[in-house]
């Protein structure tokens, strides 16, 4: 179905070519919104979607942009994106805009965008940008809900809002870690996952 | 020939048209948008009043349940600047009694926060309370939301000896001169969110003075009561 190029394209950053492990961008955010899990996963499609459509359209648009612009034409339709999407959640999603409130604003400026754009979009045909922008929204979604997963259980007891740790627990002295909480704790857990995830690469690769 | 797309030109109109296009669709968005948008601020401020009136919507159209509740508007002049806009409260009547919700806003850590409050036909005791925030970190300032700290302001009291003294929100271990009744706790690791919490309340109820300090025949049923407590 998929050949073996576009396989590559699509599930490459999934793994091997990672854009928040492997390249390091997008981790401003990936800081911000990673205390719990359900923004997180909201934040992951979101620059799924995003990514993908800024991708196809720079693509099919590349040979028209002046090349000395070429950041600024690219930023003009992320930056429109971005509206368009957090207009349609406001009307059909009041909740969630409610909840992702400044981070979805802040996905204008996601380094991942600009990164693929600049890097595959530029160069590359609509289908294959298309594979392109959704493998690195899902590389970016797949470690915030990693790192999320990891700081909503241990700094709140909690999964997407419902308790798993239960009350017999913290009967016996067991409390939430509350450094889980912090924005730092966001950036060793990257770390932890970054050190795993090179670790089993490398192993892979000999 | 071919279009030489690095000329001054070139640029120039290409990003006049981009621009053009981008605004002309977002313009379109925003205007098709808005009617949905607006009813939606709407609804979730009808739902958080009624959070703050601690009526349970969720098995019925909330709409519907603010309708049947709601007495009036009262509208106050604004303190501040009479020309602003003038304050609104909101009259329900839960149960039989007069409850009163005041719209609160205030700043946080990162943003804004606002909220409603209940108050009881005394316009003294504390019936309910609701708030909302912009953007406050999840988990910590976020928490203001939660029923667990909201619950926390049920029963206390605005006024002492007639005095208007708001509700302090202070650190576990601290009490504010007034006593139990016009404190609640914070929330841990959330300390300028919930001082903005306390802030708010202050605040936005000196602007309600004329309304609060208002209080006639009712007042007399209520004092024996107050009496006793203290």
């Amino acid at each position: 179905m998929l050949s073996q190029k576009t396989k590559e394209t699509l599930l490459g950053p999934l793994n091997v070519n990672n854009p928040v492990v492997v390249q390091i961008l997008g981790i401003c955010s990936a800081l911000a919104v990673t205390v719990q899990l359900k923004p997180a996963l909201v934040m992951g499609i979101a620059v799924t979607i995003i990514v993908a459509m800024a991708n196809v359209i720079v693509s099919l648009i590349r040979n028209t942009i002046p090349m000395r612009v070429r950041i600024i034409v690219q930023l003009v339709v992320v930056a429109a994106l971005v509206t368009l999407v957090s207009e349609i959640l406001k009307a059909f999603a009041y909740d969630v805009a409610m909840q992702l409130s400044v981070y979805l604003g802040l996905i204008i400026t996601n380094c991942i965008l600009m990164g693929r754009l600049e890097a595959f979009a530029m160069t590359n045909k609509p289908w294959d940008s298309f594979l392109d922008g959704l493998g690195n929204g899902l590389g970016y979604a797949l470690i915030l809900v990693i790192v999320a997963f990891v700081r909503e259980l241990f700094g709140a007891g909690q999964l997407l809002g419902f308790q798993v740790i239960p009350q017999s627990f913290y009967d016996f002295g067991y409390e939430n870690n509350g450094m889980m909480l912090m924005p730092a704790m966001a950036l060793i857990l990257v770390g932890c996952v970054i050190w795993a995830h090179r670790a089993y690469n490398d192993k892979e690769a000999k | 020939m071919k279009l030489n797309t690095n000329s001054n030109i070139y640029t120039f109109v290409y990003m006049t048209v981009v621009v053009i296009i981008v605004a002309v669709l977002l313009a379109l968005a925003n205007q098709a948008l808005k009617p949905l948008q607006e009813a939606n601020i709407q609804l979730d401020k009808q739902k958080q009043i009624l959070g703050a009136l601690k009526v349970d919507f969720a098995n019925g159209n909330p709409e519907q349940i603010y309708q049947e509740l709601v007495m009036d508007t009262i509208r106050i002049a604004n303190p501040k600047d009479a020309a602003k806009d003038s304050l609104e409260i909101y009259r329900f009547s839960i149960e039989g009694d007069i409850k009163y919700v005041l719209p609160l806003s205030g700043k946080g850590l990162w943003g804004g926060i606002g909220g409603y409050l209940a108050l009881n036909a005394d316009k003294n005791t504390i019936y309910g309370v609701n708030f909302n925030h912009e953007g406050e970190t999840p988990g910590l300032g976020a928490k203001i939301v939660e029923i667990e700290f909201r619950e926390k302001f049920e029963n206390k009291k605005i006024f002492k000896d007639n005095q208007l003294v708001s509700v302090a929100v202070l650190k576990k271990g601290k009490t504010c001169a007034a006593g139990e009744e016009y404190q609640v706790d914070a929330i841990s690791g959330a300390t300028i969110t919930s001082a903005g919490v306390s802030t708010m309340l202050e605040t936005n109820l000196a602007e309600y003075a004329a309304f609060l300090n208002d209080r006639p025949a009712e007042q007399v049923i209520v004092e024996p009561i107050k009496e006793e407590e203290e």
